[in-house]
């Protein structure tokens, strides 16, 4: 197990080092670079001037040492300062995390609560009327636009009803109000944002679960359970359930990327303080070390998302935990 | 075309697979006649007509500008449906390519771009797409160059699958035994035999670029004002939330059906092309 662990790990050094080398071309070779942008607001900036601003951040040596430099700070987590505050892109990107990360660890906990339900109902009823409605809800929820889902919700529990809020993370009174208060005040803004950020996922598990039950359900072992007399319930429960899910830790692990990408649109429509507002208000002002440092720290997260993926799937099946 | 034939069966046989390639069918013509459908200029400002509710003369309302919505919204899908096809043409020219050469060189070279594609999978699509169109100036030609750049992995190791288990086949053997040359080989012999996965993943690939172009010109990055796109009337719709619900409703609505459509024709498809299901034909 541990030779396994460390056989993987070795191999996303590559792995991480084409990351930054894409990163780094996506930025550097594309025409109109960095000082471009701080100069193009001021028309009056005179050469001289973007030959100081050059120099400054380093612009006026070669791309391959201005990527050796960039990749020696970055190994130390030194993403530079941001163009639009000079504020440090590491600070400015910590103090995002904990909030994406809050929403996502809440959203798959959803997605798991709901979709395993309905997967596994509707493989053990196939074909019924359930079976044949939430294959209706995951087609439609896989086609289904989440930023508009957002706006037509916000419409419906925000304007209409008046009963959610429909942005930020806390109301403008959140001081005057006790503990309890305030635990519901955060509550109920997080409700519409978890809810869409989970809704994608809900349908491409549930639909997942079912496939991986019903597979399973076709095994022998299953039939020698049920020729033995056990009841369904420890039938479904006991011996399926456990087989049924393994599969799905993998697919946990691929959807992270797609967690931490689509955080942009709905936490840019909720106005939501997180690491996908950051990366649109960044782009939005073309703040390259801040986008450079997303991009890296998003693309390395997810390397290590489906690593853990990897490794509890090993963890999970014996066969595969004793062929190594 | 005997094959054509079995496949439109077996096709045909799957109701809303064809409800699917009726709706994406006749998505075509409207957009090909949009200027024929469309009863108002979809950029004439009617300022006595501002965000006036869908009514008999503006069977969808007008947006902020006295706009007829329904007229924006057929020019709109122009943009859909052209960001869609050429995206998606580009992603499978890339991931043919790369996909093929990985399969059928094998090797050092099939390692080399295998995990140039799993360093590709690893950033988040969304952002990557969003840092090209903020460095390059947002129009519809960029989203389709940056929607197919990053939209090909999954079809290269498709066509690289296909290509590991082909090449191995007797006629394949037999065809480079005459003396075929390589490109031969990959595009007479084993390419076309390759191709039904792809055009599987082409059709879901569409439904995908449509929701991605959605979402970018939502955000202001993609299709520019005053040309109508679904994703910027629907910031309108956002714009105005408190009082033009209709603004939001109508286009989100057109984008789901466009892209449950083509989700439906993909589902179709991949069964007629399985060839595990094949047996149970005669």
């Amino acid at each position: 197990m541990l030779s396994y662990i460390s056989k993987r790990l070795l191999m996303m050094v590559p792995l991480i080092f084409g990351i930054t080398l894409i990163t780094f071309s996506v930025i550097h070779l594309a025409p109109g670079g960095p000082v471009e942008v701080e100069t193009e607001m001021q028309l009056k900036a005179s050469a001289q001037a973007r030959e100081n601003l050059k120099r400054l951040y380093g612009l006026d040596r070669p791309l391959h040492i201005q990527y050796i430099e960039w990749l020696e700070r970055f190994v130390r987590l030194d993403f530079g300062r941001s163009f639009v505050d000079g504020r440090e892109v590491i600070k400015k990107i910590a103090e995002r995390i904990p909030i994406t990360l809050t929403i996502n660890i809440l959203s798959i906990m959803l997605i798991l609560l709901i979709a395993i339900p309905i997967g596994v109902l509707s493989a053990t009823k196939q074909y019924s009327l359930f079976d044949k409605l939430s294959t209706v809800f995951v087609f439609v929820g896989f086609s289904t636009p989440t930023f508009w889902l957002a706006l037509l919700l916000m419409i419906l529990f925000g304007v209409n009803m008046g009963i959610l809020p429909i942005s930020g993370m806390q109301s403008i009174d959140v001081s005057e109000m006790g503990p309890v208060d305030r635990l519901l005040d955060w509550i109920k803004h997080l409700i519409l944002p978890v809810g869409i950020s989970a809704f994608g996922g809900i349908a491409g598990l549930s639909r997942y679960s079912r496939s991986s039950m019903l597979e399973v359900i076709r095994q022998d072992y299953i039939r020698t359970a049920r020729a033995k007399g056990l009841k369904e319930s420890d039938v479904i429960f006991r011996h399926a359930l456990r087989n049924a899910l393994m599969p799905i830790v993998t697919i946990l692990g691929l959807s992270i990327p797609g967690l931490i990408g689509g955080g942009v649109i709905f936490e840019t429509i909720f106005a939501i303080p997180g690491m996908g507002q950051l990366f649109y208000s960044s782009a939005m002002a073309r703040d390259y070390p801040t986008i450079m440092g997303i991009l890296v720290i998003g693309a390395v997260l997810t390397l290590f998302g489906n690593l853990l993926a990897d490794i509890s799937y090993a963890f999970v099946d014996p066969r595969i935990r004793r062929g190594r | 075309m005997r094959l054509f034939k079995v496949l439109w069966r077996r096709f045909s046989r799957n109701r809303l697979s064809l409800t699917g390639a009726i709706i994406v069918v006749s998505l075509i013509v409207v957009a090909i006649f949009a200027d024929i459908i469309s009863p108002y200029d979809p950029m004439a400002i009617d300022v006595h007509n501002v965000l006036s509710p869908p009514s008999r003369a503006h069977p969808l309302g007008t947006d902020d500008l006295g706009r007829d919505v329904l007229s924006r919204m057929l020019y709109g899908s122009r943009v859909s449906l052209r960001v869609g096809f050429v995206a998606v043409g580009l992603a499978m020219m890339v991931g043919i390519i790369i996909g093929s050469i990985a399969g059928f060189y094998g090797g050092k070279v099939d390692a080399i771009l295998m995990r140039f594609v799993d360093i590709m999978l690893a950033f988040p699509t969304f952002f990557l797409i969003l840092a090209v169109i903020a460095i390059l100036e947002p129009s519809i030609y960029t989203i389709m160059a940056v929607i197919g750049f990053t939209g090909w992995m999954d079809v290269a190791r498709l066509v690289r699958a296909e290509f590991l288990t082909l090449k191995e086949r007797d006629y394949v053997i037999a065809a480079r035994s005459i003396g075929a040359g390589n490109l031969r080989i990959i595009f007479k012999h084993i390419l076309p035999n390759a191709l039904s996965p792809v055009f599987v993943a082409a059709t879901f690939g569409v439904a995908g670029a449509i929701l991605i172009e959605s979402g970018l010109s939502f955000l202001g990055l993609g299709v520019q004002p005053p040309n109508p796109s679904w994703g910027n009337i629907l910031t309108s719709g956002k714009d105005n939330i408190e009082v033009a619900w209709w603004l939001s409703l109508f286009p989100g609505l057109a984008i789901l059906i466009t892209v449950l459509s083509y989700n439906l024709v993909g589902e179709g498809l991949r069964d007629a092309l399985d060839p595990r299901l094949w047996e149970t034909e005669r």
